[in-house]
């Protein structure tokens, strides 16, 4: 699967574990939230890179104690239709203050990424690079929002308030 | 009216580039129509039964003659010569081409307007009192708030792909003139003991398949928190509302689920949570809006001239039929709020040509300070109209077509679009409504305010559930039946109508109303409107008046 992070479109370094699934020695591996929780202990002493795949219907606050641990977090989009991960996002920026990866996985299309991108996500799983080419162009399509949000950029709010 | 800044002019200017290029590629394959259809609807581009419907964003309903004059354009250039106004106080034109809309939304553009949001899964255009600002019951004037809800809620990064889609209506005053009770979010204004102004809100009320009365989330909010509790209950309901099935995905379904104590127990954490940073909304930034709205120069009356109105409609009794149902108080002084209807007899509820449009602006210029509002019961407002000019205005009016004295009244019927356009359809509504509007009409002083209310489908656009007679089609084996429910109401005691039997072919539905009304005005006592004649006598003589053996 190629990623689109930082602008540039390459290929994903990370492997993506199987609950059953032996833990490579020291690369970057991410695991599923049910392994997480099961196997916590072993996982908190790896050392090595760490990824957490959180499915959309899990409660983000629940990993308050945990975030530190994570380089990247993998967020699902089953159907783009599905919006439940914009949340989880927000709050994993905005209320945990998670700095690592969040990532977009599934059903990610282009029209989509600018939203992801103001919820706080930074990085998203595209299918063929010769329509991923054509995504970055997505993220400048407007200059600035209405609302607050995870991407660190003033609101137009925000904006009238310093023009005065 | 709020006028756009440097910041709102480019954002739909990026807006429409964005559809654009969006339609190339849609036209150049490199989108499917699956991957195509939200990016059409949240710019409020459907598919209907026989060409693409544009749905126009008229925010709360409040128009200026500029923008009417290009709306008007619209239907002459890329429609038929008419548009349909809604009951989300939007405007709809029917026969569009797809490779047009992003010209038709350029022209939208240049007058301050857009169609963002007026469809899909996400925050719907934003409602209001169509008296807003003049109604001399108001506590405060809710447009402010619903701009600043407009802003917050456009291209929301967070809700724009909702379990379904979801609906705020705000009013300010004591009469609801705005059916927030049915809405995913309604919101009063409220004077608290303090005598601070903040907001009741209200969650879940909401028609189609599963109609509910929306409940009280909370009693009073500060004005200052009103976006973050927004926020919380979008969030809640993002996280929690059912996405399995189509028809019970409304928010309305998540807080019956929950019952409304566990809903305020989750809306209420996720708000405590929250800061009081970004989102707040400091007196100046409400004061900064709300300077948009401030009130015109009203002229002074001069002596004399309530006189003259009053010999004036004397020797005339159709000005002074007009002047009695059309015509509401305005809170200045020698002034008044006239509603003109969009529901001659025999004619489609809602619709209005591109000349009368045309009209309309001048008039609004000449006669209502240069303010046109849309109601949500398809009809339009002058709010701002000299009382001594009623006369020569509804001459004007009357010439158009646009006179009749009908507002509140049996044949000031709301009907969605129906079967003749709607590809959910189940039935028709506008012919129902052009028979019962040419068959009552006669009888409309006689019968008093009555509210009928059609849709063609369970979704309730016509919002059937909430008339005092509620009529939904339904189709049994390809034939076009007519549910009939009794007693609903969509003011401040808004109530759900009861059914009262099995549902009626087409051909009888005007003797199916007539019968109600015959119950009514026998039972009826003096003032009493046909809902509360409902609740006191029951059903039963309806139902008796409704199957009797013929």
């Amino acid at each position: 699967m190629l990623l689109l992070k930082d602008g540039r479109i390459g290929e994903d370094p990370w492997r993506h574990l199987d609950d059953a699934e032996p833990l490579p020695d020291g690369a970057p591996a991410t695991v599923s939230l049910k392994r997480w929780s099961a196997e916590r202990g072993a996982l908190m002493r790896r050392k090595g890179r760490l990824g957490l795949r959180l499915p959309n219907d899990a409660a983000p606050l629940a990993l308050a104690e945990d975030i530190a641990r994570f380089d990247l977090i993998a967020l699902s989009f089953p159907r783009f239709t599905d919006g439940r991960a914009y949340s989880q996002a927000r709050l994993l920026r905005g209320r945990l203050g998670f700095r690592g990866e969040l990532r977009a996985t599934g059903n990610v299309l282009r029209d989509q990424l600018m939203f992801m991108r103001r919820c706080g996500i930074d990085a998203f799983e595209v299918g063929d690079r010769a329509l991923a080419e054509n995504w970055l162009a997505a993220l400048g399509e407007f200059g600035a929002f209405y609302q607050p949000a995870e991407d660190g950029q003033p609101w137009i709010a925000r904006r009238r308030a310093l023009a005065g | 009216m709020y006028r756009y800044d440097a910041f709102d002019r480019r954002f739909v200017e990026e807006r429409v580039a964005q559809y654009r290029d969006q339609v190339r590629r849609r036209l150049a394959g490199q989108l499917s129509e699956d991957e195509f259809r939200p990016l059409r609807l949240m710019n409020g581009l459907y598919l209907q039964l026989h060409a693409y419907m544009l749905r126009i964003a008229v925010p709360y309903g409040a128009l200026s003659p500029e923008k009417l004059r290009l709306l008007a354009k619209i239907a002459r250039r890329y429609d038929r010569g008419y548009g349909h106004f809604t009951t989300r106080q939007n405007i709809q034109f029917n026969w569009i081409k797809l490779e047009e809309t992003p010209d038709i939304l350029a022209e939208l553009a240049s007058v301050e307007m857009h169609a963002i949001q007026t469809s899909g899964n996400c925050i719907r255009n934003v409602t209001a009192d169509p008296f807003a600002g003049v109604a001399d019951d108001e506590i405060e004037d809710p447009r402010p708030y619903c701009e600043i809800i407009r802003q917050w809620s456009t291209l929301h990064p967070e809700f724009s792909f909702l379990p379904r889609k979801f609906k705020i209506a705000v009013s300010g005053a004591a009469a609801d003139r705005a059916a927030v009770r049915v809405h995913d979010i309604g919101l009063y204004l409220r004077r608290n003991e303090a005598g601070e102004v903040g907001f009741e809100v209200l969650v879940g009320g909401g028609l189609g398949r599963t109609p509910m009365i929306g409940k009280t989330l909370r009693g009073f909010l500060p004005k200052r928190r009103l976006l973050a509790y927004l926020e919380a209950i979008l969030r809640v309901y993002n996280e929690f509302g059912r996405r399995d099935n189509l028809y019970k995905s409304r928010i309305k379904i998540l807080v019956h689920a929950l019952g409304v104590e566990k809903m305020r127990e989750a809306v209420e954490a996720e708000f405590a949570a929250m800061d009081d940073g970004p989102l707040a909304l400091p007196a100046e930034t409400i004061a900064a809006i709300a300077a948009h709205f401030a009130p015109p120069d009203y002229a002074v009356p001069e002596p004399g001239e309530e006189a003259a109105l009053g010999r004036a409609l004397a020797a005339e009794p159709a000005l002074a039929r007009w002047v009695k149902h059309n015509v509401a108080a305005h809170r200045a002084p020698g002034h008044a709020i006239v509603t003109v209807s969009l529901k001659p007899p025999g004619r489609p509820p809602g619709d209005a040509s591109a000349a009368q449009m045309e009209l309309l602006a001048d008039l609004a210029e000449r006669y209502s300070l240069g303010e046109i509002r849309v109601s949500y019961e398809q009809n339009l407002v002058l709010p701002h109209v000299r009382r001594r000019d009623l006369p020569e205005l509804w001459r004007r009016l009357g010439e158009a077509g646009l006179a009749t004295a009908n507002i509140g009244l049996a044949s000031d019927i709301i009907a969605c679009p129906g079967l003749d356009y709607c590809s959910l359809a189940s039935a028709r509504s506008i012919p129902i409504a052009e028979r019962l509007s040419e068959h009552l009409a006669s009888r409309d002083q006689e019968i008093g305010e009555l509210h009928i209310k059609i849709s063609g489908c369970v979704n309730a656009c016509g919002h059937h559930h909430v008339g005092h007679i509620g009529i939904l089609g339904v189709d049994k084996n390809g034939e076009e039946f007519y549910q009939i429910t009794i007693g609903g109401s969509a003011d401040e005691n808004a109530a759900l109508g009861a059914i009262v039997g099995p549902a009626v072919p087409s051909a009888e539905v005007t003797h199916a109303v007539d019968a109600l009304i015959e119950v009514y005005l026998d039972l009826r006592r003096k003032g009493e409107r046909f809902p509360e004649t409902y609740r006191r006598v029951g059903a039963q003589p309806f139902k008796e008046a409704l199957y009797a053996p013929a």
